[in-house]
Order: C-alpha cells, then structure tokens, then sequence
C-alpha cells in the first residue's frame, strides 16, 4: 500500500469519504476491498495492449453471498460491475470502462467436491485451470481444455471466455466440458443454470452463458466434466519445407477421417526464436513443424499415428520424431508452449492476434498475413491450432518506437479482414471483449446483433455487468454510459 | 456477415411473414411435447436440402427441413456422420427438440454439435447465429438457447452442423446380471452402456483391434455375447444426474433402460416437469418476451417451467 494510502487508511478518510466503499467493506471486509490508487491500477489492466478506464473499489468475495451482496450493493449506488479472474485475457474484457466496481474471484478458489459417480467436480471460478488437471489426474481424470496459459487463467475465466486449448480438438472447448454454473444475476438473484441432468428442463442457459465474457452474471460455482486420462497418447513432431506443405497435411488429416486430441503448427521464425533461446530439439532449418498427438486406445493410435505419418509424408514431410516416452513428449511440447514466451527474447512487445478460418484456408490466409506484416515492416510469428483453423499471429514490435503500435492494430485489422473473408470469424478463443467490437458489424448484420442484445437484454436488463463490452457501439449496452471516462463525481 | 444466405431461405422468411401465430412441422415425432399447438396456429414446412458439405472441414449446412436420415446417408458416402440421433424426423425437429442420441457418448450431444443457426424471428427477419467453422468465441450464443427451445424463440431454417468420422468398428454385446458401474469404468470410451436393472447392453465403437480388445476385456468379466442391435426403448424419456441411476427403483417409471454415465433413462411413464429456481424462471420469461413479445411461434408450447 502507498504512503497515501496508508495514511488515508490510517486516518479512515477512504471509507468516510465513500459510502459505496463503506458498504463493500461492511459486506465483505476491509481488506478485502482495495481502493488504492495503484491497487485499482493493477486491477484495471489485462494481457491485452488495450487501455480502459480504472477500476472503482476492487472486491475479492469468499462466497457466493458475498457476491450477492456486492451485486446488491452496486444496483443501489447504480454502479457497474465487472467481474475478473486472473486478468490473463488478450482481448481487454476484464478492463474496467469508467470506474465500476471490480470483482476478482481469484480468492474462491477452492475444488468443493470431485464427484466420480456423477464424473463432475464442482469448482469455484477462481480455481487454476492447471491445478484442477493437476488434481483430478491421480484419480484417472483431468479437466481437458488446456488454454495456454492455464498455469494462470481460472476455471471462471475460462466460463467466461469459452477458452479452448491445444487438447480440444478432439474433446471440444470449455462449452462441452461445463455441465452446471451457479450464477450471480444482475440483481443480486442467485441461480443455477444447466445441470448433472444430461438435458436439463428448459432453455440452454448455460449454453448461453458460457462465452458471454462476464456480461450476464458472475459465475460462482462451476460444474466441470471429468475426462478420462487415455489409456495411451503418442505425440509426433513433424517437419515441413513450407507452411503451407504444414496445413495441407492438417487438412488432409482431417479429409482421412482422423481427429486427432491435438495439432498445433509453428513456423520457421518460430522454431528459431525457441531453438536459439529455450531449445526444445526442434529441427532447424525447416519452413514449419506440425506437432500432432493422438491418444486413446493402444491399437487405434498406432493405427491413426501410422496413417498420419503417411499422409504427411505425401505432402513433403522432412523429417518425423515421434516420442518414445513421456520424457521425450513433454520435450516436443516444450517448445509449442514456450512459443510466446520465448518472443520477448528478441522483441520487447508483441500483440497475440487470434482468429478463425476454414482449415483449407490457413495455407492461403497465413501468406497473406506475413505479406502484410511485411508491408508495415512488422515481424510475425505464427503458431496456433492448426487443426481448427484456429490462426494465432504473434506480432512482434516495441512499444516505445513513436507510431508501432498503430501499424500493430492497422495490421491486427488487416487480419481480421484477411479471416473473414476467407469464410472465418472474428476470434476463436480470446474473445471480443474491446479488442473487436468495431468488426461485429463486419460479421453480423444489424439483425443478428440485434438479437444478441435481446439475448444480453434478458439477463441484464439495466447493463450493469461488465458494460460496454462485446457489442459493438449502436447497440444498448454499448451505449449505456460514456465508458472510457469515469462518471463525473463519482468515486475512483 | 456470416456466408450467404440462400433463396430457399429468404423465400421461407417470406413466408412465415411478420404476424400471425404460426409453428413448423417436421417429421412430428415429438409433436405432443411441451404442450399443445394451438389450433389457430398456421402449419409450414421448413425448406429441404444440403446446402454445403466439406468433408475435410467436418462441418455440413443443411435447411431444417432435411430428414436426418437423408443428412446422415449423404454424410455416410464420406465416411462420415452427425450426432444428431436417428430416430426419424428433421434436422429442424432433431434441433428444437434437442434430445442426444442413444450413443451419446461416442457420438456427442446435439448441442455440441450446433455450429451455426439461422432462424425466422418472431418479426419474420433472417438471424444469423454461430459461422460454420469448427472453433468460434466471436459474439454471444443465440444458437445455443435454440436447441431444446421447440421453436418457440424462433423457426429454425438453416442448421450448420460439426460432423465426425464413422468408426471403422461397431459392435453390440449384452450379458445378465453384471454391475453397469463396473463395466462403465472398466471401458475407455464406450458409445454406450445401457442397463435395465438386469441385463447390460454395451456398445464398442472405434478401431477395430480396439474394439476386440474391449470386447475381449467384457468376455473376462461376465458371459458377454455379442448381439445385432442395441434393446428396444421404452417410449418416454427422462433425465437424471448419471450417480442417480443406482437408486433408479425411486421413480415410478415403469420398466426401464438406462444410459450408464450418461443419466437419460428410457420409460413407460413419462418424467414429471422439473422444478427450477426463481432467478432462471425470469430469465426463460424475459428470453420469451424478448424474442417473441406476441406469443406467435408454436403457440400453445412452452418450454422451462416459469409462468
């Protein structure tokens, strides 16, 4: 806490001057409402390069009463509220928009109950993604969406985002891992969507809230499906003179009816910048590697790892490794996930882009984007789930150079237009958040959105959570309150 | 915007028009469920045909009035299929309806498979939700509330659907008096495991040395012999969390078939209405309102409990 702030503290000015303040306190407890400048600073960013506004009073709630409370809390001083899990979102969606009050849930983090009988466990949002695989693996299971950075991200972050990973390919993103949600409503109404049931009575409203980046209510308890470990993986690192010999062997794979648990590509630039500073044994000198993993039954992945291989020999495969033991695979994935790390070695910044497109697409779309790149003399680097089509283009730039970061964003645009009209969409596991509300309108047209609303509407009647977010200006969320201010004479 | 939208659907928006209480018929194979259509109510047909199918996408758009058994016999030319469950009737039907197949488990839910819906609104205006592509977080997801919605927040015209690859083995075994649980656990990936409280029917899907391997692993454990087809079903369908089923006595049903690890039970009675809390009744309500304030889709049907 700053000398300011402990003075203030000190002297009980900060809750003599704000009775929202006072009433959060009272709710939950002093120190578990920050109002620091530098503490609402810290809570008012995310992985994102976007700027928002900053954060009110930052919350951490224990209990789902106590996010009732606060919910309670801000519909009296008719203030927004934006829930947030670890802050590692790409897309500025836990940004706060003027000054509303901050919820982060990283302090219910608690694994309440594995219940194997019924293959769930109930978790609270702020749980780690890694750490719930990491405890449901000796009792034979783990929770299968691996987003990136599940050392970090949180279950309810995760809800939030509908996140993927590399392993969902075959298993699906957070939407089919998500049976049940405990969810705090605008108002304050505690609620249970979905169910243990596998077609629970009613509309699919945690279908319709899983994704919906915190703006239709706070999860608070979350039902996670169990996934079986299989029974045996194998994990195949393969070599190709271009990128695109790389995706058309990804389509080709999928064209033979093979779904593999995961395959992720990365190109030259990429190998290189691992291999000259966290060496994970990629071969060098090659234009793109598809790491592909199968896992299942022993028979039946020998059966679709050998076919693989086949198919990526018709298409100009180099060189094919495939991991003998578990050491040997944990080396191959090494590099795929000190990807992004391993940029800040030979770039102070970089702005990971993130969009869809048709797997026959990526060969065509990726040339373009490093064309473009080029023109706006930005470095890329390209790696991503190729297997859904999923393009994670890594720009690499320094932030302190006078005009980068407009060329970044000019070519961040680029992207999504080269996607969309290559049949794509606009993100595949970030998110909308800020970052893209300008393009929905390039996707949807003024009906669809519409209905959307109608959507957020239903929840959210008077647009109190997480405003100003995911729909683009135009529409009633969007336009609630000027957002990148805080409102006049209130508290920040 | 999202692809194109084709004549056959802006002729059905046509149609259906902006007034009126109005309900599309499919194959009617749940017709009586979730109430009953007024009278009043005008009948129409969705429009019929593939529209796209790129098998090395896995992914098919189809008109919702297209039989799933003409989906899933065009699909099968390339090895591949859907998880929408072959019981008869439309894919429009198979959608609004919602219920998963009887290997739900190797062929996943209905709900995960739904990339992209386009539906008539209550306005009579073309909506576009989801994109035909395998990976989307790009909006929110409408087309999520339309499977299970029996049509009443909009008509389903367009359904873009994820496919998957046909198993190259398939194989039906039934044994008297084992322990479901055990032999649930005992399996990786089963496409399904039923049990009517004596016999079990286990179905093996995948690689064909997978598949003798499993089969191999039940012949171990109990007098499994191998059979054509699974059991017939009971009419009514009810659903339950999977750890219920062991105290499966508790509900009068009737004679029944359970799905082991997966909670549907097959019935002679039907499954009374299930209660919901107040916060999600307000929001079904509001969903309601929302997308049909007049009450002219499938009029008579409600879906969810609020009142």
């Amino acid at each position: 806490m700053s000398l300011v702030g402990r003075f203030r503290k000190a002297i009980g000015l900060s809750t003599l001057h704000d009775p929202l303040v006072a009433d959060l306190q009272k709710a939950l407890s002093s120190d578990r409402v920050l109002q620091d400048h530098e503490d609402r600073l810290l809570h008012s960013k995310d992985e994102s390069v976007f700027e928002g506004g900053i954060a009110g009073p930052v919350c951490f709630p224990l209990t789902t009463e106590e996010v009732q409370s606060i919910m309670k809390i801000a519909q009296r001083y008719d203030r927004a509220v934006v829930p947030r899990g670890a802050g590692s979102g790409l897309a500025g969606g836990a940004i706060p928009l003027g000054a509303p009050i901050v919820v982060a849930l990283t302090k219910m983090n608690n694994i309440i109950e594995v219940d194997v009988d019924n293959r769930i466990a109930w978790v609270e949002p702020g749980v780690i993604n890694l750490e719930l695989s990491e405890y449901l693996r000796p009792m034979g299971f783990h929770y299968a969406p691996d987003p990136s950075s599940q050392q970090i991200c949180t279950i309810g972050g995760n809800v939030a985002n509908n996140s993927g990973g590399p392993h969902c390919l075959a298993d699906g993103v957070t939407d089919t891992h998500v049976l049940a949600i405990e969810v705090v409503l605008p108002d304050g109404e505690v609620t249970r969507f979905g169910g243990l049931d596998p077609e629970p009575e009613g509309f699919d409203l945690r279908g319709a809230f899983i994704g919906s980046e915190g703006t239709l209510g706070i999860a608070t308890k979350i039902a996670v499906r169990l996934t079986a470990n299989p029974e045996a993986v194998k994990t195949i690192l393969i070599s190709f003179p271009t990128m695109r010999a790389a995706a058309e062997t990804v389509s080709a794979v999928i064209a033979d009816g093979i779904v593999p648990a995961a395959m992720e590509a990365m190109d030259q630039r990429t190998i290189e910048v691992i291999e000259n500073h966290i060496p994970a044994g990629y071969p060098k000198d090659v234009g793109a590697v598809l790491l592909v993993e199968v896992e299942g039954l022993p028979d039946g992945i020998e059966i679709d790892a050998e076919r693989i291989c086949e198919i990526a020999t018709t298409h100009q495969a180099e060189d094919i490794r495939i991991a003998q033991n578990s050491w040997q695979r944990d080396a191959l994935w090494k590099g795929r996930k000190s990807a992004f790390g391993a940029s800040t070695y030979i770039s102070p910044n970089y702005y990971l882009h993130d969009t869809v497109v048709p797997r026959s697409a990526l060969a065509d779309v990726l040339d373009q984007v490093n064309e473009i790149a080029a023109k706006n003399d930005l470095t890329i680097m390209n790696v991503f789930h190729a297997g859904d089509g999923n393009l994670h283009p890594l720009i690499l730039f320094d932030a302190e150079e006078e005009g980068t970061l407009e060329r970044v964003h000019a070519v961040g645009a680029e992207i999504v237009k080269i996607s969309l009209e290559a049949g794509g969409v606009l993100s595949g596991e970030h998110g909308i958040g800020i970052e893209k509300q300008q393009f929905m309108n390039d996707l949807f047209s003024d009906e669809d959105l519409n209905h959307q609303n109608r959507l957020r509407f239903a929840f959210d009647p008077l647009c109190r959570i997480n405003p100003g977010k995911v729909l683009p200006m135009g529409h009633s969320c969007a336009d609630i309150q000027t957002l990148h201010k805080p409102p006049e004479g209130v508290w920040v | 915007m999202v692809g194109i939208i084709d004549k056959a659907i802006e002729d059905f928006a046509a149609e259906i028009g902006p007034v009126g209480p109005i309900a599309i018929q499919g194959g009617k194979t749940r017709w009586d469920m979730h109430g009953v259509l007024a009278p009043e109510a005008r009948l129409l047909s969705a429009p019929t045909g593939i529209v796209t199918y790129k098998p090395e996408e896995m992914i098919v758009t189809a008109r919702a009035g297209t039989t799933v058994a003409d989906l899933h016999a065009h699909l099968k030319k390339d090895g591949q299929r859907t998880s929408l469950p072959d019981r008869g009737g439309t894919i429009g039907g198979a959608i609004a309806v919602g219920e998963n197949d009887l290997n739900v488990l190797g062929k996943g839910r209905v709900r995960d498979a739904v990339l992209q819906i386009r539906y008539i609104s209550a306005d009579g205006e073309i909506v576009s939700s989801g994109a035909p592509v395998v990976k989307n977080v790009s909006g929110f997801n409408l087309h999520k509330l339309f499977v299970g919605s029996f049509g009443t927040l909009g008509l389903i015209a367009e359904v873009t659907l994820r496919t998957n690859p046909i198993p190259a083995e398939s194989m039906w075994l039934t044994a008297a008096d084992m322990d479901p649980l055990q032999i649930f656990n005992s399996l990786y990936k089963p496409a399904a495991v039923l049990w009517d409280g004596g016999s079990t029917w286990v179905h093996l899907e995948g690689h064909t040395p997978d598949v003798e391997n499993q089969k191999t692993k039940l012949s171990k454990m109990g007098n499994f012999k191998e059979i054509e087809i699974g059991p017939d079903l009971p009419p009514f369908r009810w659903s339950l969390p999977p750890a219920n089923l062991y105290e499966i006595s508790q509900y009068k049903m009737g004679y029944s078939i359970a799905s082991i690890g997966v909670g549907t039970v097959w019935a002679e009675h039907p499954q009374p209405m299930r209660s919901s809390d107040r916060g999600k009744q307000i929001i079904e309500q509001r969903l309601k309102q929302q997308f049909d304030p007049m009450n002219r889709l499938n009029p008579g049907r409600k879906v969810g409990n609020w009142s």
